[in-house]
């Protein structure tokens, strides 16, 4: 039990009951309605599949993602001599396969498209207002697109001699 | 002739003298009144009980005997209504299936109202989001065409595929122990799938497909994350989860 539930107990034959703060006008009662909660004007909004393929995107690419991610990390980052040879010089000499060039887009789009989406999961936890979510998803989308965008850009005019 | 006589055992002697040992308990309740003051308080109460009585018997006797303005929901008292959902040591139960021997009566027993759902007064939610949720998703026979003249016959196979939900005794205490129903009120909760499972399932129904498209929304089944703290919360041990999973399951299988 944490301190600050501990300091509020009261043994019981002290009358926390009585004088308190209230008006005595019901209307001005001290209750907290949740945020957000279901009431008859709750709308009934989309009747696309949306959702659905959100959360079969999110298990299948997970899924692929577990393979391209970590061969990645594998070729990356443990086999020959680690780290430190990843270079210029390195990409330059992975991307000219097309193989690799595939690999990393796929890796590219799904991780992206996975982890958005899991944002926008904790954008829809977290956010109350309907402004505030708005606005969050309008920027996860824009900085999604902008990432995605630019890699796919950069893995098809990729020039080893620059 | 003399008829056989049962063994007289210690517990049976124990039950015929009306003796049992009393064990002094603690009752930690947080207490709520919105007209007073705007944050809930922990009280401490002091009752001496036998530790085969339940939690209910408890809240009764603090009631009757100590503080009668202490609120709460009671109903049948033994299980059926769902009114007496709470949490008992940050655990949603129904206090009249709770018995104090089970949840460590050596140290302070906490209850608080269940959460997600706003505190009216000491342990009384405000429970219209929930059954709000239950209306929406049509909890009742939807069937086309002309009334039989006799009843709906059904095997016995089919009965049994949506027997588990049939046993929800809409106590919300599913509900409140979702973490994403705690984030966002809107979202149908674990209790509104359970009751739609009910007759999504049913061979009688025809109203499948409208409930479905109903939990396809945003903030349909798709939201749910399997904690299993629905199923673990649940008095009647209806598998909840899993039948979230199957409506999951129905809506995937129904659109591909």
């Amino acid at each position: 039990m944490s301190s600050e539930i501990k300091d509020l107990v009261v043994p019981s034959l002290q009358a926390h009951t009585g004088q308190g703060l209230g008006t005595g006008n019901p209307a001005d009662a001290f209750v907290v309605e949740p945020a957000r909660s279901r009431s008859v004007k709750t709308p009934r909004r989309t009747r696309t599949n949306f959702e659905m393929l959100a959360w079969l995107f999110m298990r299948l690419s997970g899924v692929v993602l577990v393979v391209l991610v970590l061969g990645h990390l594998l070729i990356n980052l443990m086999l020959d001599g680690g780290v430190s040879k990843v270079s210029f010089a390195f990409v330059a000499g992975r991307w000219a396969s097309p193989f690799w060039q595939v690999w990393d887009l796929l890796m590219l789009w799904l991780a992206m498209l996975h982890g958005a989406n899991g944002m926008r999961t904790v954008i829809t936890d977290y956010a109350e207002k309907d402004s505030t979510r708005l606005w969050l998803k309008g920027l996860l989308a824009v900085a999604t697109v902008f990432t995605v965008l630019l890699g796919t850009l950069v893995i098809f005019t990729f020039d080893p001699n620059i | 002739m003399s008829t056989p006589t049962v063994e007289h055992s210690a517990a049976l002697d124990a039950a015929e003298s009306g003796s049992t040992e009393l064990i002094n308990v603690t009752f930690r309740i947080r207490r709520f009144n919105p007209e007073e003051h705007p944050e809930p308080v922990w009280v401490d109460y002091q009752l001496l009980m036998d530790p085969k009585e339940r939690v209910l018997d408890a809240l009764n006797k603090i009631k009757w005997e100590q503080d009668g303005t202490l609120t709460y929901r009671r109903s049948c008292a033994h299980g059926i209504c769902g009114s007496d959902a709470m949490r008992i040591n940050g655990r949603n139960r129904l206090a009249c299936k709770t018995l104090v021997k089970d949840v460590n009566p050596e140290k302070p027993i906490t209850i608080e109202a269940i959460k997600g759902l706003a505190v009216l007064k000491d342990l009384i939610v405000d429970m219209d989001p929930f059954f709000q949720a239950y209306k929406d998703v049509m909890p009742f026979l939807i069937t086309k065409g002309n009334e039989p003249t006799r009843e709906r016959l059904q095997s016995q196979e089919d009965r049994e595929r949506f027997d588990d939900t049939t046993k929800c005794i809409l106590c919300a205490a599913c509900t409140s122990s979702c973490p994403v129903f705690w984030n966002d009120g809107q979202y149908f909760g674990p209790a509104a799938i359970v009751n739609a499972h009910r007759f999504i399932f049913d061979s009688r129904d025809e109203g499948a497909e409208q409930r479905l498209e109903i939990l396809n929304d945003r903030e349909g089944v798709w939201r749910c994350r399997t904690t299993f703290n629905c199923s673990e919360a649940c008095p009647r041990g209806i598998e909840v989860t899993k039948a979230i999973q199957e409506v999951k399951r129905a809506l995937v299988t129904r659109r591909f």
